[in-house]
Order: structure tokens, then sequence, then C-alpha cells
């Protein structure tokens, strides 16, 4: 038997509302967020589906959009304001509350305890504070659905000066960008509180015998990833509430002097429009990495148990993911090339961008050639995952173009930038999510999910989403200018096809994602029983004593850690691995040789 | 024949059979907490308050890096900026706050004397914690008449930007140190219930000084750019 310790832990909990509701387990919290991500995601896809059918057929009456806005879409036709609030509400919805929640706060929540070997999170109050401070936040936002003139239109950077002077710059505007900058500064005191314990989980809760270099890449991924969240949601939540007082008390941070807004002259001075964004992005930028850091050690982590032996390089692999945050906070200007930025500046924040593709440049080397010869299992999950890296690249090939200023210029404001994001950062992740989800279902759920349906579902889900992102890269070389909510220049009748194709591309793909749905609670319910460990995988979440894990993950006893996370391919008395908590020799295949 | 395998040399190094004690340099679980009751105060907590307080005070830093920066280039941005002098009362509020720091290491040393049970039971540890506390709230009642001050000058939140960031630091701060003295009354409740752990309140005197340095450095700030 396992050498274990013995943890004094609290009494699990009885009633419903401390059980499932206000919880402060860690797995409970990561289901919470998971839970949030998919609402969140679902309104998300809905409003890209209605973006899109106005963009393919612009005067095409949607049956009952005016249920959904009276003034936004009379006689169910929608309006240019209504569009730009749907686009800035996919945005901001997407990019927060799905892409910064699934793969982080989710996952890392339900997973970075069991894999760091601690019976729960250092600090379980503030951790069920942050799903719930989150989850205010995710109402404030949605509630600006409510307001008279909707929610604001300024998309999800909020330019400043016309996000910072009120109703005069548009619908939504007013009411509506307080409450998206309340909700933001809101959902960023939730994630200081969650990034509070995932760095202090890894450092101070792991298990006997688990250094640093024994985390499986997962857990890397996170604990880089909310040290991001640290620094960059630090920074975002003050200038939300320096763009509030802007509104509402009348200070003047980021509206310039003798602004003239409708034939209105604004009541401030002085203040500076590039402040807001320097502010925003040096937490933008990061916040593409929070979103891809997390799928990056996930998709690793999944690729390792099916590929049966590790990575080339397991250290470069994390020094990699390290340099990329890093980096991350010296690049976030070429978001502001065309913004009026000195031409010096540009080019030092064209240098590190450029930089910045070695070590993303290394991670794919590393997943390529460990993939490489190997007998890579096929299942849903490491579809998906291979998904990740194929959606990673082609999103990234156009990154090394925008990284130039001289392209960027011309590109900047094109749909070639909307390809280039979704590609990268948005659907890599949420193939990143899908692989997790796949991976994971099973030890979180106790039911296996329908791999045949998760197949189809992947299938679908990949060509469609080349369908919808591809030809964004095409449109954008051919001039197609992005935020417009109608194309009538001449030049751009000919890309009306290209648009409706995407349209009925995005509509099947979204359609296709039911399948994925149906998958989830159908399996919840009546999938097959799992087994403690159906992938044959060797870290921790694997050898809890029972599927899901108890209360308090591993039954009172600690596990005692070993060996490195990840012991594929060698004699072990259970197969072809070994397991973290094995005190067994490890004899690799050659030694008998 | 071909292997497969990263050869584990690491393991080879290690000896995996090893006792646990050494194996890897595992977090907090090696440090068991002590069973023994010394008054019931835990002597050794696990410590993840003490590095998790360092992971607080970090994005609190990086807030208010964030707004010095918004200052810096605010400030450059236009030719609006009006200069004015701080209230006098902020000084006499910087010896407070220093005060309170003062007491709190007279607080922690008699919390300590009390948890290693060197003083009589009569002991009150608590007192300099009240202490504290009351230097506390008097620091913030000063800020409160410091903000009186300016606005019967007539320098509001949006009157200049120099008084929109004098506002918004100070109320900032004021905030965060409303935070250390609800930190104070929870560690002055648990030592009264006997469950206070040595961790909690080192977690929150790191707080509680910090929230000082900051203050200090505010000070500076505003007393520079203002």
């Amino acid at each position: 038997m396992h050498d274990m310790s013995h943890v004094a832990h609290h009494a699990p909990p009885t009633s419903f509302i401390r059980k499932h509701v206000f919880s402060i387990d860690h797995k409970v919290i990561g289901k919470q967020y998971y839970g949030l991500a998919l609402a969140a995601v679902l309104i998300g896809m809905f409003l890209s589906w209605l973006m899109r059918i106005h963009l393919g057929w612009t005067n095409f009456a949607i049956p009952g959009l005016h249920w959904l806005s009276a003034n936004g879409a009379p006689g169910d036709v929608m309006t240019p304001e209504y569009y730009l609030q749907l686009m800035t509400m996919h945005g901001t919805i997407m990019v927060f509350f799905v892409l910064t929640t699934a793969p982080f706060a989710a996952f890392g929540n339900y997973f970075l305890p069991i894999q760091v070997g601690a019976e729960d999170m250092p600090f379980p109050h503030f951790n069920m504070m942050s799903f719930w401070v989150t989850f205010v936040a995710f109402l404030v936002m949605v509630a600006s659905f409510f307001t008279a003139d909707g929610p604001t239109l300024g998309g999800w950077t909020q330019y400043a000066p016309l996000s910072a002077v009120g109703a005069v710059s548009g619908p939504g505007q007013g009411m509506g960008v307080v409450l998206w900058a309340a909700s933001i500064a809101i959902f960023c005191v939730g994630q200081l509180f969650g990034s509070l314990n995932f760095i202090t989980t890894t450092l101070d809760m792991r298990t006997k015998g688990m250094s640093l270099w024994r985390l499986p890449l997962s857990t890397w991924g996170w604990f880089i990833t909310s040290i991001m969240g640290l620094t960059a949601f630090a920074v975002l939540m003050p200038a939300c509430i320096l763009l509030i007082l802007d509104h509402v008390a009348g200070t003047s941070f980021f509206v310039a002097s003798n602004l003239v807004l409708n034939d209105q002259l604004q009541p401030h001075s002085g203040g500076s429009t590039l402040l807001w964004q320097h502010l925003f992005w040096f937490f933008g930028h990061p916040e593409v990495y929070i979103a891809i850091l997390p799928a990056m050690g996930i998709v690793s982590h999944v690729l390792v148990a099916n590929m049966r032996r590790p990575m080339l390089s397991h250290r470069v692999l994390v020094y990699s993911m390290g340099a990329l945050a890093v980096l991350s906070y010296m690049v976030y200007g070429h978001h502001m090339f065309v913004s009026g930025m000195n031409p010096i500046s540009s080019i030092a924040f064209s240098f590190p961008t450029l930089i910045i593709t070695i070590p993303s440049t290394i991670i794919v080397l590393i997943w390529l050639g460990s993939l490489y010869g190997s007998r890579l299992r096929i299942n849903t999950a490491s579809l998906f995952a291979l998904g990740m890296i194929s959606m990673f690249i082609s999103g990234g090939v156009s990154g090394f173009f925008l990284a130039q200023p001289s392209l960027d210029i011309m590109l900047h404001a094109t749909y070639f930038v909307v390809g280039h994001f979704h590609l990268v950062m948005a659907v890599a992740a949420i193939f990143g999510i899908f692989s997790g989800t796949y991976f994971w279902f099973p030890k979180m759920y106790g039911r296996m999910m329908n791999e045949t349906i998760g197949k189809i579902h992947f299938w679908l889900t990949f060509v469609g989403a080349y369908c919808i992102f591809m030809p964004f890269h095409y449109l954008g070389l051919a001039g197609n200018i992005r935020r417009y909510q109608a194309f009538v220049d001449d030049y751009l009748q000919p890309l009306i096809p290209v648009h409706r194709f995407i349209t009925v591309a995005a509509l099947a793909t979204g359609a296709a994602q039911l399948l994925f749905l149906y998958n989830l609670i159908h399996s919840r319910f009546w999938g097959e029983p799992a087994p403690d460990n159906p992938w044959e995988a060797t870290s921790l979440e694997w050898s809890t004593p029972t599927t899901p894990p108890p209360y308090d993950n591993f039954g009172g006893k600690l596990p005692v850690v070993y060996h490195d996370p990840y012991q594929y391919g060698i004699e072990g008395s259970t197969g072809d691995y070994v397991m973290q908590t094995s005190p067994e020799q490890i004899k690799t295949v050659g030694d008998e040789a | 024949m071909a292997t497969t395998v990263q050869p584990p040399k690491i393991e080879e190094r290690r000896r995996p059979n090893r006792p646990s004690t050494d194996s890897g340099n595992g977090g907090g679980r090696n440090s068991v907490p002590a069973e023994g009751n010394l008054r019931a105060v835990k002597e050794h907590a696990p410590p993840p308050a003490s590095t998790g307080i360092w992971v607080g005070l970090a994005a609190i830093g990086m807030t208010f890096l964030a707004l010095t920066s918004a200052l810096v280039v605010r400030k450059g941005s236009a030719l609006d900026w009006r200069h004015f002098t701080l209230p006098s009362i902020l000084y006499f509020n910087t010896l407070l706050l220093l005060a309170s720091s003062v007491t709190l290491e007279v607080a922690r040393r008699q919390v300590a004397g009390f948890m290693g049970g060197s003083r009589g039971k009569d002991a009150n540890p608590a007192r300099w914690l009240y202490v504290t506390l009351a230097f506390g709230l008097m620091f913030v009642a000063g800020q409160y008449i410091a903000w009186r001050q300016l606005s019967a000058q007539g320098l509001y939140l949006a009157t200049n930007p120099s008084s929109s960031f004098f506002y918004v630091l100070t109320a900032a701060h004021a905030l965060h140190v409303f935070g250390g003295l609800g930190g104070l009354i929870r560690v002055i409740h648990k030592l009264k219930q006997l469950t206070l752990r040595r961790s909690t309140l080192d977690a929150t005197s790191r707080y509680w000084h910090f929230m000082d340095v900051l203050w200090i450095y505010l000070l500076w700030l505003l007393w520079a750019k203002l």
C-alpha cells in the first residue's frame, strides 16, 4: 500500500444550499464555473448567429427579434446600433465569461487541487466568493440588455472617449457602459480571489513528493495563468473604476478637451484617450494568454495520456509557457499600432511581438515532435486536442503578418484580424475546453461520454470552424472592413456571397453543438459508469479512491508522489504506465533488452 | 529495441522508495500541525496564509501601480493640471498610521508571549490590538477630515485631474485600510475564542504594515505630483 499521510479535514456539508449552492468545495465551484461558462457561451453564440444573419442578409426580419429589443429591432429588422450592441456583448461575454471562466476557473478549480494532491484550496471561502462574485458580474452584464436603450455598443475594448461621455455617444453608452464597467470591475475581483487561491495552492498545498517539476502540464498552465490573472485583472479593475467616474462623477481621465459630439460640447477637459487603451491592453493582451495557456496545458495533458509517452521536453514546454506569460505584458502595444502612437513605440512593441512567436513555435514544435511516430489513441478528447493545435497554428501564422506595423496598418481594421484572433485564441481555447470536457467528464460525473456522438461532434465542429474563420482572412485581404453592420460600398458587393457562406457555416456549426449538449446531459444521467482510471493515465486525479472524488478528494489520506507526472510507455505493474503515487521502481522497456 | 521512454534519470537519483519527508519540495503538507494545546493556539498553522498574503499584496500593489501610471500619463497629456497644497492633517494621519504599526508589533509580541504561555493568565493580549484598531479608525476619520477640508476649498472629485487623483488614490487606500480593520477585528475575535493561528496574525500584520508603506508612497506621490 502507498505511504499515505493523514490529514484532518472539515466534515462534508449536508444541507442542499451548502452542498450545491454556496459550497466551499473546489469541485463544486469548478462545476459551477463550467455551468456559468456553458450558459454564457450559449448566449454568446446566439448573439453571433443574429449578427451573422444580419451581415449576410441585411434587411432580413428575424422572427421574434423585437421581443429581444423593441428599440433595437423594430419590425424584427436589426438597427445598425443594435448590431453593434450585439457585437459588443458577444465579445465581452465570450472573452470574460467563457474563455476566462471555462478553461481556467472551471477546470482549474476542479483539477488543480487534485493534481497537486491537496484536499482543497487553502482559502475555500474566498474561492466560493470568487464564483459568486463572477456570477453577480454576469448578472450585471446581462442586465444591460434590459435597460431602456440596451447594452453598450462600444466594442469589448470600450475605447474612450466614446465610452466615457455618456448617452450622447449612442444608445447604450450611458447606463449600458456603466453596467459594463461595473460588471467587469466585479469580474476582476472574482478572478483575483481565484488567482490568489490557485497560486497559493500550487505553492503551498502540494503533497509530499510533489515537487514543481512533478506537476502535470495542465497544472502548470493554470498556475502560470493565475499569475497573469493576478497582475492583469488588478490593472483592469481600477481602469474600469476611472471609466465609471468619468461617466457618473464628471471627471476627465479619458476625455480630451473641446470634444464635440452630436453638436454638443462635452464638459470634459484634458483627458487622455490613449490612457484607457494603455490600461486596457495592459490587461487585454495578457488576457488572450489567460484564455489560451490553460488550453495549452489541458491539451498537453490529454495528448500525453493518449500518446503513451511524455512530451519531447516537459521543461522546455513549461519554460515556453512562462516566456509567453512574461512577453505578453511587453507586446500589448501592438493593439495600438493604429491608435496614433509614436512610431518608435510601435517598433518597441513590434519587436517583442515577433519574439513571442518563438515560445509559441517551440510549444507547437514540441507538440508536433512528440506526436510524430507516436501511436496516438484516437478518442474524442485527443481529437479535440489535435484540433486545438491545428487552430492554434492556423491562427498563429496570420499573427506573423499582424506583428509588423507596416502590414498591420493595412489589416488592422479588417476581417483579417477577426479571423486571426478567433482561430488562435477563441476557437483554439474552445477546442481545449472540449478536449478537457471529454477527458475529465468521467472523473467529474462518474460516467463516460458517448464516443460516437463525440467524434461526430468533433468533425462537424472542426470543419465548421474552418469554414467560418478561414474566409475571414480572405475577406480581410480583400479590404473588407470590420465592425460595419452592412456592406454597401461597391467594392464589397462581390464579397457578400462569402459572408453568406460564413453565416450558413456559423449556423450549422452552432447547431452541431446541440450534439455536445445532448451528449453532456445524456451522459451525465445515463452514460456508462466510468472506471476510476478510464484513460490509464498517471496523474493524481486518476488515483482518487472514488469516482467522482470524495469531498476531501483522497478519502482522508493525502497521496505521496514518487514520480514525474507522465510515466508512460514503461513496464509497470498495471500496464504500460506507472501512477505518480506508485512507489514501484521504474524500469524502461529498453532495460530488458 | 526502441525505447519509447524518457529515461527517468531523476527517479534513479532520487530513489523512489526513500521516506517521503524529503522526496521533492512538497508544499505545506510537510509541516504537520502540532496538536499541542498551548491554550488552543496552533503554533504550526499551515503556511498558505503567509504565502497568500504576499500574493494578495502583489495584486493590491499592482492596482496602485496602475493608478500611478495613469496619474503620470494624465498629468503629461494636457496643461490643465492644477497644483494644490495637501491638507496638513495628512501628515498627522501619517503619524497615526505609523503609530498603529508600532502598536500592532507590540500586540504581536504580546500575543506571541500569550501563545508561548510566558504571561500570567490575566494578561490581556488583545489590549494593543484594540489600540491599533483605534489608531486605524482615527486614520480613516482623519482622511475624511482631509476630504472635507479640500471640498471646503472648492476642490471636488471632478474639479481638476489633480483633485480627481487625490480622491481616487486616498479613497482606494482608505477602502483597503477598512479591509485591514476587518482583519484586526477578526484576529481579536479569534484570539478571544482561542482559535487564533500564528499565520493569521502574521498575515494580518503584514497587510497592515503594507497599508502603512503604501500610504507613505502615496503621500510622497501626491506631495510630488500634486
